[in-house]
C-alpha cells in the first residue's frame, strides 16, 4: 500500500500548486521586487531605487493613518462579528426555553425563520450592500436620519459618513450587518453537531444559559470559532473593507483621511497617483501586517482539541 | 457517550512549526491584493520598427496619413457617449478607404490601456478620461506621448489657409502644455464652470444672480425666509466647491493669485484675496445658508436635492445639464453664471469665469500609427463634427464656434452667453490637473470639506492647506510643473 504513495498525492497536487504557485507566489515575489524600484504602473521604463519606497512609507502619515485603521478593522470587526453571530446561533440552537413535549434543547420560537433571515445579507454582493447603505446613511434624505426624524428627534441628525468621529464607525457597521449570517450559519452547523446529551447533562446539572453557553458551546466550538476569526480579519484587511471604503466613504478615504485603509491606499496609489511601485511596498506591508494578524490568532486560539 | 475530557494525541495543541506553517499559509491566501499590481509589468518592448511608413502628403493628407495602415482608437464611454466618435471615424474611413479603424468604447480606460503602456503596444488616440483616468502627469514624464505640435500646426479641415491651433478656443493649446512647447494633450470638449442656479427659482425670490457678496448674502437670506437653502455642494466630493471658489479667487485677487497656487509658491495660499473668499463661504455655512447634511451628500445627490429646488446654487460645470437631466424640471430654466466677487474694489471684472477643455485626447509616444490619431483629430476639430457633438452631448468642443443653426439647451445658451461675458477673463487653473492628489484629496476633502462642514476656520483650512502644498512641492516623487 504505501508503495507508490507519495507519486500519487504529488500527481494530484501538481496542479494546484502549480496555478498557485504562478497566480499567487510568483506575483508575491513580483510586488517584493518592485517594491524596490521607481515603477510608475503607466510605463515598462524603470530603475532601482533601493530602501527608498520604505523610508518614503515610514514618514508617510497618511500610510499611519491607515495602518491605524486596518489594525481597528482587523481587531473590533471579529470580536463585534464573532459575539453576535455567537449569541445568535446560540439562541437559535439552544437558546429557547424547554417546552412540554417537544426536545429538551430547542431554539427560541421561529428560530428557522430567523437563520434564513440573517442569511439574507449574504447573498447580496457587497458592492450593493455598500451602495444601499450610502444611501441609507445620507444625511437629508436617508433612511437613518428619517426614522430619526419620525420619532421626534429632529435634533440628532448626525452627518453620518460626512463626520470624521463617525465614518470609519459607520463603514464597520455595515461589514458587520453584511457578514454576522454567515457566521450564524456555521455556528449553528457546529452547534447541531454537539451531542445534546451534553446539555441534558448540564441542564440536569441546574445549568441555566450563560452557564451552558461558556461550559459547554463555546468549548466545544472553539476550531470553528478561530477558523472564523481568521476569515473576518481577511475579510477586515482585504477586499471587503476596500469595496465598502472606496464604494461609502467620502473623497473616497474619509473625511480628513478618517477612513483610509491600507488596501485603499495600495489603489489610490496604483492606479490614480500612477505610483505603483509605492503602492507595492505598501502592500508588502499589508503582508507583514496579515501574516502579523494570522499568527496572533493562531497562538492565542492554541487550546487543546476536545473530542466527542 | 461523547466525552468532555481531553485526550491528547501526541504534542499538545497545535507544534509551533505547524502555527507557523499555517499563520503563512493564510497570510498568502489573505493577502493577494498587492500580487494583481504587478501582473501587468513587463519588459516592454515594441521599437520603431513596427510603425506604420509614412504615407504621402497631400492638400487633402496634411500628416501624410498611411492610406493602408489600421488606426485604433479606444474611446471613454462617459457621459458624453460613443456616438460622437462613431460619427466622427466613419469619416475618416471615407477619407481614407484603404484602411481599417480599430474602433472601442470603454469606461475602464486604466484597465484595459495601462499594460498596453507597459507593453510598448498601445493604440493611435485615446480618450484618456474618467475615472479611470490615467495620470497624465506620469505619462508625460515618462515620455509616453506624442507631440500633437504636427496637428496644430497642420491646415484646418473646413480651411485650409487656417491652422488647426487657430481654430480652437482660448487656452486648449496652453492646458495641453506641460513644460515648454510641446503639446501632449488636445482637450476636445469644452467645460465651463461656475455657479449653477434655476433662473426661475431666483426670479420667485425677485432677484438678480448676485454681483457682490453682500448681495449674495442678502439673496440667501431671502430665500431661507422661504424655506431654501442658499446653497449645496457635493459634499463627499468637496472638491468641486473650487469651480466656483477658484474664479473667485483669479476675480478679487488677480490672475497671478491662481497662478502662484499653481506653481505651489511658498504662502501662495496666504494671499489676503484668498482669506477673504475662504471666509466668505465660510459664512455661508456660518450663516446657515448651506443645505443641512451636504457634507453626507455625493455629487448626485446634491445635484438632485438642488434640482428640487431645496437650494438655489451649486458649484458644478457644465456637464450638471447632462447628468442630472433626469431630475431637472422642463421649466427649470437652468442657468450658470460667473461666480459673485466681493465688491467693486476687486481686480477682475464680474463675469471672470473658470472653463477649461475636457475629455483629454492622447496619441502615444509609442502608437503604430501617429498620423492616423492626429487626423482623426483633426477630423473632429471640423465644424461639422463639432456641430454634431454639441447637438447630440449639450456640450461645447475645443472647436471655436460651432453654435450657430443649432438649437442650444437652456444651460448651454446661458454658459455661452457666460463665456461671451467673460471676454478674455477666462481663468484656468491648472492644479487640478498637474497635481490630483493635492486638488482633490487634500485641498478639497481634507482642507474645504472640513471648512464647509464647520470643523476648521478659514485661518486654520488656510495653513492646513498651505502645509499640504508646501509638502507637495517638496515631494521628489511628483513631478512638478509651473506657468510659463
Amino acid at each position: 500500500m504505501q508503495h507508490g504513495k507519495y507519486r500519487f498525492i504529488v500527481g494530484f497536487l501538481a496542479l494546484p500548486l502549480g496555478l498557485y504557485a504562478l497566480f499567487v507566489v510568483w506575483p508575491f515575489i513580483q510586488s517584493i521586487y518592485y517594491s524596490f524600484t521607481d515603477w510608475t504602473g503607466l510605463s515598462p521604463e524603470f530603475k532601482m531605487v533601493g530602501l527608498d519606497n520604505y523610508r518614503r512609507m515610514l514618514d508617510d502619515d497618511i500610510f499611519w493613518k491607515s495602518l491605524q485603521h486596518s489594525l481597528m478593522f482587523a481587531v473590533v470587526l471579529p470580536v463585534v462579528t464573532i459575539s453576535l453571530a455567537l449569541f445568535f446561533a446560540f439562541m437559535i440552537n439552544a437558546g429557547g426555553r424547554g417546552r412540554r413535549g417537544g426536545p429538551v434543547i430547542s431554539g427560541v420560537r421561529g428560530s428557522s425563520f430567523y437563520k434564513i433571515v440573517y442569511f439574507f445579507p449574504q447573498v447580496l454582493s457587497i458592492a450593493i450592500v455598500a451602495l444601499l447603505f450610502a444611501f441609507a446613511y445620507n444625511p437629508d434624505s436617508g433612511a437613518i436620519n428619517s426614522v430619526l426624524r419620525g420619532v421626534g428627534l429632529d435634533g440628532v441628525q448626525p452627518l453620518w459618513l460626512g463626520d470624521p468621529d463617525l465614518a470609519l464607525w459607520c463603514v464597520m457597521a455595515v461589514l458587520v450587518w453584511s457578514t454576522v449570517g454567515f457566521f450564524v450559519v456555521l455556528f449553528s452547523a457546529g452547534m447541531a453537531s454537539i451531542p445534546s446529551d451534553l446539555y441534558e447533562a448540564a441542564l440536569l446539572d441546574g445549568a441555566g444559559r450563560a452557564a451552558t453557553f461558556f461550559r459547554i458551546t463555546l468549548p466545544l466550538l472553539w476550531d470553528t470559532v478561530q477558523s472564523g476569526w481568521v476569515y473576518m480579519g481577511i475579510l477586515a484587511l482585504g477586499a471587503e473593507s476596500f469595496a465598502v471604503v472606496q464604494i461609502m466613504t467620502t473623497g473616497p478615504g474619509g473625511p480628513d483621511y478618517s477612513t483610509t485603509v491600507m488596501v485603499l491606499y495600495v489603489y489610490q496609489k496604483a492606479f490614480r497617483d500612477g505610483q505603483a511601485a509605492y503602492a507595492t511596498t505598501i502592500g508588502v506591508a499589508l503582508l507583514v501586517v496579515t501574516l502579523a494578524f494570522a499568527a496572533v490568532v493562531m497562538r492565542l486560539g492554541r487550546r487543546e482539541r476536545l473530542e466527542y | 457517550m461523547g466525552s468532555t475530557s481531553a485526550e491528547n494525541h501526541g504534542r499538545p495543541g497545535t507544534g509551533r512549526r505547524d502555527l507557523i506553517k499555517r499563520s503563512a499559509a493564510l497570510g498568502l491566501i489573505s493577502a493577494p491584493a498587492m500580487g494583481f499590481l504587478s501582473a501587468c509589468a513587463s519588459s516592454g518592448g515594441g521599437g520603431d520598427e513596427d510603425k506604420a511608413k509614412a504615407g504621402k502628403k497631400t492638400a487633402k493628407n496634411p500628416l501624410a496619413v498611411n492610406d493602408t495602415a489600421q488606426m485604433e482608437f479606444v474611446l471613454f464611454d462617459g457621459g458624453f457617449g460613443k456616438e460622437y466618435a462613431e460619427d466622427a471615424v466613419k469619416i475618416y474611413e471615407k477619407n481614407f478607404p484603404g484602411t481599417k479603424v480599430k474602433f472601442a468604447a470603454t469606461q475602464k480606460i486604466q484597465s484595459t490601456l495601462q499594460p498596453r503602456f507597459n507593453q510598448g503596444t498601445p493604440p493611435d488616440l485615446i480618450d484618456n478620461s474618467g475615472a479611470e483616468q490615467m495620470d497624465m502627469g506620469v505619462l508625460v514624464g515618462k515620455n509616453q506621448l506624442a507631440d500633437l505640435t504636427p496637428l496644430l500646426d497642420a491646415p484646418s479641415y473646413d480651411d485650409p489657409d487656417k491652422k488647426v491651433r487657430d481654430t480652437l478656443r482660448p487656452g486648449i493649446v496652453e492646458m495641453g502644455q506641460f513644460d515648454g512647447n510641446p503639446v501632449w494633450i488636445l482637450y476636445y470638449a469644452y467645460t465651463v464652470y461656475g455657479v449653477w442656479y434655476s433662473q426661475k427659482a431666483l426670479d420667485s425670490l425677485d432677484e438678480q444672480y448676485p454681483e457682490t457678496w453682500d448681495q449674495m448674502l442678502a439673496v440667501c437670506a431671502k430665500a431661507k425666509k422661504k424655506g431654501m437653502a442658499g446653497w449645496t455642494y457635493a459634499g463627499k466630493y468637496p472638491y468641486y466647491i473650487p469651480f466656483s471658489l477658484y474664479p473667485m479667487i483669479g476675480k478679487v485677487g488677480g490672475r497671478e493669485v491662481l497662478d502662484a497656487i499653481d506653481n505651489l509658491e511658498p504662502n501662495a495660499w496666504k494671499h489676503p484675496a484668498v482669506k477673504a473668499c475662504f471666509e466668505a463661504y465660510y459664512e455661508l455655512y456660518k450663516k446657515g445658508y448651506v443645505l443641512k447634511g451636504t457634507p453626507g451628500l455625493d455629487h448626485i445627490q446634491s445635484q438632485t436635492a438642488w434640482a428640487k429646488g431645496q437650494a438655489l446654487f451649486i458649484p458644478n460645470g457644465s456637464w450638471v445639464e447632462n447628468e442630472s437631466a433626469n431630475v431637472i424640471p422642463a421649466d427649470f430654466d437652468l442657468a450658470v453664471s460667473a461666480p459673485t466677487g466681493l465688491d467693486s474694489s476687486d481686480k477682475m471684472p464680474f463675469g471672470t469665469i473658470w472653463a477649461s477643455g475636457g475629455e483629454p485626447f492622447i496619441v502615444p509616444a509609442k502608437a503604430k500609427n501617429a498620423p492616423g490619431g492626429m487626423e482623426q483629430l483633426r477630423i473632429m476639430l471640423s465644424e461639422a463634427s463639432s456641430k454634431n457633438f454639441t447637438a447630440k452631448v449639450k456640450s461645447l468642443t475645443a472647436y471655436n464656434g460651432g453654435t450657430q443653426g443649432i438649437t442650444l439647451t437652456p444651460g448651454l445658451k446661458s454658459g455661452v452667453a457666460a463665456l461671451e461675458k467673460a471676454g478674455d477673463n477666462v481663468v484656468n487653473p491648472r492644479i487640478q490637473d498637474w497635481y490630483v492628489q493635492l486638488q482633490k484629496e487634500q485641498i478639497g476633502v481634507a482642507g474645504l470639506g472640513e471648512m464647509m462642514a464647520g470643523r476648521l476656520t478659514p485661518a486654520e483650512a488656510i495653513s492646513k492647506i498651505q502645509g499640504f502644498a508646501d509638502a507637495a512641492a517638496k515631494d521628489s516623487s511628483i513631478k512638478h510643473y509651473k506657468h510659463q
